[in-house]
């Protein structure tokens, strides 16, 4: 652009470039303080951002080994959170498999078939995910307590109550799926089915091979959904073994047990990964979706 | 024509029986009503896998069916438990609670009982009671005696077992182990009634203390008292209408939102609360979407260098997992040893009381809520920027108008449309943000002049959490109404979205 520019032009700049920075370290500073505290000897030493000492000893403690404090008392871990994790990771995978089974074969029927009631059923998926399950808390937790007096497998406090209570979160990967089916060309399996192949054939061995890409967005998508959720994880798990992490994390901050310096190590060794999984499914997603986007 | 293996069909067959035998197994447990849902699931998946015409169905079954099962019932459901008693003093339903009644024993008076010794025998132990009147003696198996789980056990005469007893083990032993013995119910060969610990040297028999009768009143046998069940209550209620414990399930009615609507003790609260929910979400969304916003604007400014790691930077809130960020600052505002006050202490010589004081516990969630959402509106924001095209700001330069002219007259007026209907629905989901609540404040500071545990930051549905599940009464019918009320909200914020949404589309066309 061939305009002349003022004298104020400059200050603008720089004025944005120190706007900006200062917004950054207000927003870095949480991230850079827990990481100190992580370090910092105790769970209630005061001190700089840079740690005078440092101390592995919550780092230990989240790790699940315990350590020799200073006085000769030996300090055990807490809270398993490596159990925690492992709880977490475990649930997600398999709830983030059934969300992903149900939905592709879900999202197949309303791309390329024709039956009645398609139009109404497709709006009720977009409606039913404006009511969140926090709504429903005390129903979830009526059904499931009933369910456990039968199947203690599937009742309360068991991780399988979760992941019945996750496999019905399918609307917004049905609609994301379809979305990503109507862009490949029908005529590829068209001419599958001229050949002889039967419609699952069709669906399995045709059109989910060049719908990978938004299979992993959709697979690492309900992972996280999975793995962050707290509402329904908190009603249904109770004895400590069994928590996620969502719900466990919260233990370590108790007024009567303050356990700042053992909960940042914690919550960097847990929140680092799914931070990971998350800028990786965004990465992804836009890769995944305009890859789709040129093949259509 | 040749016979061919298919899988298809045997596979149908075999779940469908595995199916019904689950069924019948759900039925014998008494859930007639998990029973009957399940059994209509095995009906329609097997009409669907096995007709022709319901082909695109095979498809969509599984994930409709857990979508309705999961989502939609729990909603209906906690619309039913609205209109009932449940609560922890009415948690079973009438037939468990009858049970329970009819399951108590006493000791009656004309009751046989027994002498009973311990005795050892290796590490585990034998018990003998002894008729003294009639002379004889029975003995048990060995018994570990190491659980309080109900057992029972049956015995054998004396003589013929003919086993050597030791010498009976000292009270010590039979004191030490009281809670295990109370856990035994003994039974003598040829004899129906049974027997429990009654005392340290004797075990006599007990019956049931209650009696139905035809017209499903309880007779007590012990005081001949007559207890019948109150149907709008929701407890067994004597003659004189004392209520005994434990009280069923029965609907009743309008008396739930009847309390919410017109209680004043009641209504009060409940209003704050609403009032709060809606100035919190609005201001949330307000704040976000401004300071996304801007940061945007920021972006699309092409004199801006370094845009790319600045972005990257202010991403990253989004990025963490919500329920860790929620916890790092809740460890940050700590009144006493949290680093943000260290700091403006140090600065300011101030110590702000975050969580007691509840206008700085608004103002803190307002905070740490927009910290945690501006980056969506930004990533948001940016994408309708980039859609304006370049000309109308070139246009306006030519003109001579400044950033502000170019802001107000020409990007917020073309970027407000398309966002309205996302910043109505962050408005809702705002609206319900549980988690940023229960995790970083819990409610609290409470009210104190309220009958219910209720919080000044507690919004609607953290508020019907805590009356569910943290309340000592554990009122799930009332936090069921209430959902219900928030039920309503949420569908008219989602026509008003609706609205919204279609206004934009139509007009983009």
């Amino acid at each position: 652009m061939a305009i002349v520019l003022d004298k104020s032009h400059r200050w603008r700049v720089i004025a944005a470039h120190a706007f900006l920075i200062g917004l950054i370290a207000l927003v870095i500073f949480p991230f850079l303080m827990i990481l100190s505290i992580s370090l910092r000897p105790g769970n209630f030493a005061a001190g700089s951002l840079i740690p005078e000492t440092i101390s592995f000893e919550h780092w230990k403690l989240a790790l699940g080994i315990s350590y020799t404090a200073p006085d000769g008392r030996l300090v055990k871990p807490d809270f398993p959170v490596l159990l925690w994790l492992w709880n977490s990771v475990k649930v997600a995978s398999l709830t983030a498999l059934i969300t992903l089974t149900l939905s592709t074969t879900a999202a197949y029927a309303f791309a390329r078939m024709k039956f009645r009631g398609k139009q109404f059923a497709l709006g009720g998926l977009m409606l039913m995910q404006m009511f969140p399950a926090v709504l429903a808390l005390v129903a979830i937790f009526a059904i499931f307590d009933r369910i456990g007096s039968v199947f203690p497998f599937f009742g309360i406090d068991s991780h399988a109550s979760l992941l019945l209570a996750y496999s019905g979160g399918i609307a917004l990967h049905v609609w994301t799926i379809k979305g990503y089916y109507d862009t490949i060309p029908v005529e590829i399996e068209e001419a599958a089915k001229v050949d002889g192949a039967t419609p699952w054939q069709a669906f399995r061995l045709v059109l989910l091979p060049m719908a990978l890409p938004i299979l992993m967005v959709v697979f690492l998508l309900a992972f996280i959904g999975a793995i962050i959720e707290y509402p329904v994880a908190s009603v249904l798990l109770h004895e400590e073994a069994k928590l996620t992490l969502a719900v466990g994390s919260k233990l370590f901050l108790y007024d009567q047990k303050y356990l700042w310096g053992d909960f940042a190590a914690a919550a960097i060794l847990s929140g680092l990964p799914i931070t990971l999984v998350f800028i990786l499914a965004q990465k992804w997603m836009i890769s995944g979706l305009t890859a789709g986007g040129i093949k259509g | 024509m040749k016979f061919r293996l298919r899988p298809g069909p045997a596979l149908l067959v075999f779940v469908l029986l595995a199916a019904l035998v689950i069924v019948t197994m759900v039925y014998a447990a008494g859930q007639t009503l998990l029973a009957g849902t399940m059994l209509v699931i095995t009906a329609l998946a097997l009409w669907i896998y096995s007709a022709a015409r319901t082909y695109a169905w095979r498809y969509l079954f599984p994930g409709i069916a857990a979508a309705l099962i999961f989502v939609v019932f729990p909603m209906v459901y906690t619309m039913a438990i609205g209109f009932t008693n449940y609560s922890s003093r009415n948690l079973l339903e009438f037939p468990r609670a009858t049970q329970y009644f009819l399951d108590e024993v006493f000791h009656g008076g004309d009751g046989a009982s027994y002498a009973f010794t311990l005795h050892e025998d290796g590490p585990e132990f034998r018990l003998r009671l002894e008729d003294a009147d009639a002379a004889r003696a029975w003995v048990s198996g060995r018994l570990a005696l190491a659980t309080t789980t109900p057992l029972e056990v049956k015995l054998e005469p004396q003589g013929q077992a003919a086993i050597a007893l030791g010498e009976p083990a000292p009270l010590k032993t039979v004191i030490a182990r009281q809670k295990n013995l109370q856990a035994l119910t003994l039974r003598l060969p040829g004899n129906d009634s049974k027997l429990v610990m009654t005392g340290l040297r004797q075990f006599g028999a007990v019956q049931p203390l209650y009696k139905r009768n035809a017209d499903g009143s309880l007779l007590n046998q012990q005081t001949h008292a007559l207890l019948r069940p109150n149907m709008s209550s929701g407890f067994y209620e004597t003659e004189a209408g004392e209520r005994l414990q434990p009280g069923f399930q029965v609907g009743v009615g309008w008396a739930n939102y009847q309390r919410i609507f017109t209680d004043t003790a009641f209504r009060e609260p409940f209003v704050r609360i609403f009032v709060w929910t809606v100035v919190f979400s609005a201001l949330t969304v307000f704040f976000g979407a401004a300071l996304g916003m801007f940061l945007a604007v920021l972006f699309n400014w092409d004199a801006l260098r370094f845009k790319g790691l600045y972005r990257t930077l202010l991403f990253l809130p989004y990025a963490v997992p919500g329920f860790i960020s929620i916890l790092v600052f809740k460890g940050l505002f700590n009144n006493n040893f949290g680093e943000i006050n260290l700091i403006l202490d140090a600065l300011f010589g101030i110590k702000p009381a975050w969580f007691s004081d509840p206008l700085l516990a608004k103002a803190m969630l307002l905070i740490v809520n927009v910290w945690l959402g501006y980056p969506y509106m930004m990533v948001i924001c940016s994408g309708l920027i980039k859609a304006i095209p370049a000309d109308l700001y070139e246009a306006s330069a030519v003109a001579g108008a400044g950033p502000f002219t170019n802001f107000f007259r020409i990007t917020l007026p073309l970027i407000l449309k398309p966002l309205t209907p996302l910043l109505i629905s962050a408005f809702a989901f705002n609206f319900n943000n549980f988690v940023l609540i229960s995790l970083l404040t819990g409610g609290r500071p409470d009210f104190l002049d309220t009958s219910v545990p209720a919080g000044t930051t507690d919004l609607l549905v953290s508020y019907t959490y805590r009356i569910a599940f943290q309340d000592s009464g554990q009122q799930f019918g009332l936090a069921a109404a209430i959902s219900t009320v928030i039920f309503a909200m949420v569908a008219a914020i989602s026509l008003v979205q609706m609205r919204f949404t279609r206004i934009s589309k139509d007009e983009s066309r």
